[in-house]
């Protein structure tokens, strides 16, 4: 057969398979994100077909697929939204910060992968999924919730500090000396406020550039302006990821919604694509040794979370069970720990058990938050009740 | 009634109020556009037993139902001193598409068509030439007579 034949075959197989792998999931409630894992571990070292002929294009579109997610991260919040954020959950979002951060950084820092593989991972265990969170919230009709606006508030602020933090992972990452690495900080904290202050102020003169009633014509624009972005960025030394979220974040208004509804298919796919890709190059093999970590920084990582909404929620005066459904709802996490350990295992900078981990640990995660979500309630009554001291039969 | 506007960040606004029983009931705009009428737990304020999505003209339906007793009440509290006349809200199922003149209601009847509510919004005084669409409400006055006919006419029965 002809090279691009086979080409071909294999990719519409890979999509078909992923098709169905994301109907499974939803069908059980559940992201499909770990399935999309799961598929890239199998195909992978020592899987059931190894994939030949297509590897530059799932490298690519897997590159696309990161570009994609983060500018979708930019565009969910309206500047306002983010800067209204920052007012009103700070304190949260800083207690956020402090109890889930904190213990992927331990954990790497135990098994000797240095200060660059301590930040990485606590990124990994500190950003909750916002797409999961909200299609959860969403399935489970709690939008109209109390306690609801909370658990948003929350992603929001971790939307901005996502804005900090991945600069100055990256410029680490690149491997910068100290005095270099503080330059590149720097700049790239100069670089957010400016976009954030132009979004502000001009946002609409940036929407302008790119919005375009023609479906076609917007669509082109978009993804040339966010690949244009992401690859000067790429070569300014701030990652191609960090460019994109930049872009998201300065398109803004109505521009914004429609550019999101407009790309959500194709994020869809090559975010798919992308998760595929990692499971690829993580070997099946090197996961079990570190399990016993994932499944101990899972169950930590739960509690953590847990803990934030119901602090948060209380704050604004919700009740017990509403707190407990705040923190509930916030245990995801799934694309973004990806994308980090995907760019800190890229680097070469840190241990390449990292991807195994981080693999796990979002395997887990992915699971555990919608069901915790789903089944908080009957738990926290049941516990409520205990305390009590009352049985009821 | 004090209506608290929630923002709900990458989703859209949350709009409601607490009702006597001390429940909330109140609507999420997403930012597409959707609707979702809103209804909080009796046992758990927070939490809400009812979600139900609405596309924009059931919404606008559901706003001309729960809207126009309203308008009908206020206008019987007017023409209490009047005896004999009464006010009732009609619904226009034979006339859609059609004028108010195609009715010939005031001929016909003697009652007359004071508003139309439509889509939750009452269009006061509306001439002959005023086109009825589907769902529209008529607010009749007349005779107790007068509008049990003018019922007849306006669903075609």
């Amino acid at each position: 057969m002809h090279d691009t034949t086979i080409a071909l075959i294999e990719l519409g197989a890979v999509f078909f398979g992923l098709g169905l792998l994301g109907r499974l999931a939803w069908r059980f409630g559940i992201s499909p994100i770990p399935l999309y894992l799961i598929g890239g571990l199998a195909f992978g070292a020592g899987g059931i077909v190894p994939l030949h002929g297509i590897e530059e294009f799932a490298h690519l579109a897997s590159e696309i697929g990161v570009v994609l997610l983060l500018l979708f991260l930019g565009l969910e919040y309206s500047a306002s939204e983010l800067t209204t954020g920052l007012k009103k959950s700070w304190t949260a979002g800083l207690l956020d910060i402090v109890l889930n951060a904190t213990p992927g950084a331990v954990v790497a820092l135990l098994l000797g992968w240095g200060p660059v593989g301590a930040l990485a991972m606590a990124g990994v265990t500190y950003i909750s999924s916002s797409g999961i969170v909200a299609k959860v919230l969403g399935d489970l009709g709690r939008l109209g919730n109390r306690e609801t606006p909370v658990v948003l508030s929350v992603l929001v602020f971790e939307d901005l500090a996502m804005a900090v933090y991945l600069p100055v992972l990256t410029a680490l990452l690149a491997g910068v000396s100290f005095l270099g690495g503080l330059t590149s900080v720097g700049i790239s904290l100069l670089a957010i406020t400016i976009v954030l202050v132009v979004a502000l102020k001009y946002g609409r003169v940036i929407s302008a550039v790119v919005d375009s009633p023609d479906h076609e014509v917007f669509l082109l624009k978009l993804l040339g302006s966010a690949l244009l972005v992401a690859g000067v960025a790429s070569q300014l030394q701030v990652s191609a990821a960090v460019g994109a979220f930049l872009l998201g974040i300065a398109i803004s208004g109505s521009t914004a919604e429609n550019a999101a509804r407009l790309l959500e298919p194709l994020r869809d796919l090559f975010a798919a694509m992308f998760f595929v890709v990692f499971g690829l190059n993580t070997d099946p093999r090197s996961i079990p040794p570190v399990l016993g970590v994932a499944v101990a920084l899972a169950v930590v990582t739960t509690l953590t979370k847990v803990a934030t909404g119901w602090w948060a929620a209380r704050r604004q005066g919700v009740g017990p069970m509403g707190r407990a459904r705040a923190g509930a709802a916030l245990v995801a996490r799934g694309e973004f720990s990806i994308v980090i350990a995907g760019l800190a295992v890229a680097s070469g900078m840190v241990s390449e058990q990292l991807a195994a981990l981080a693999t796990a640990y979002v395997l887990l995660m992915a699971v555990i938050g919608p069901i915790a979500a789903r089944y908080v309630e009957p738990v926290a009554g049941f516990l409520a009740r205990k305390r009590a001291g009352t049985t009821t039969t | 009634m004090n209506v608290e506007v929630t923002p709900l960040p990458g989703i859209g606004v949350r709009q409601d109020f607490s009702i006597r029983s001390g429940r909330r009931i109140g609507v999420i705009t997403y930012r597409d556009g959707r609707f979702e009428l809103i209804l909080s737990k009796q046992d758990d304020p927070d939490a809400t037993a009812a979600s139900i999505p609405l596309a924009p003209e059931e919404a606008g339906t559901l706003a001309g139902l729960l809207g126009a007793p309203q308008l009908v009440t206020q206008l019987s509290r007017e023409h209490h001193d009047i005896t004999g006349i009464t006010t009732r809200q009609l619904p226009v199922t034979a006339f859609a598409h059609r004028t108010l003149g195609d009715t010939a209601l005031r001929t016909r009847t003697g009652a007359s068509v004071v508003a139309v509510v439509r889509a939750g919004t009452a269009h006061p005084s509306p001439g002959p030439e005023f086109l009825f669409s589907d769902g529209d409400l008529a607010v009749v006055v007349g005779t107790a007579d007068g509008l049990d006919t003018a019922a007849e006419i306006l669903t075609g029965g």
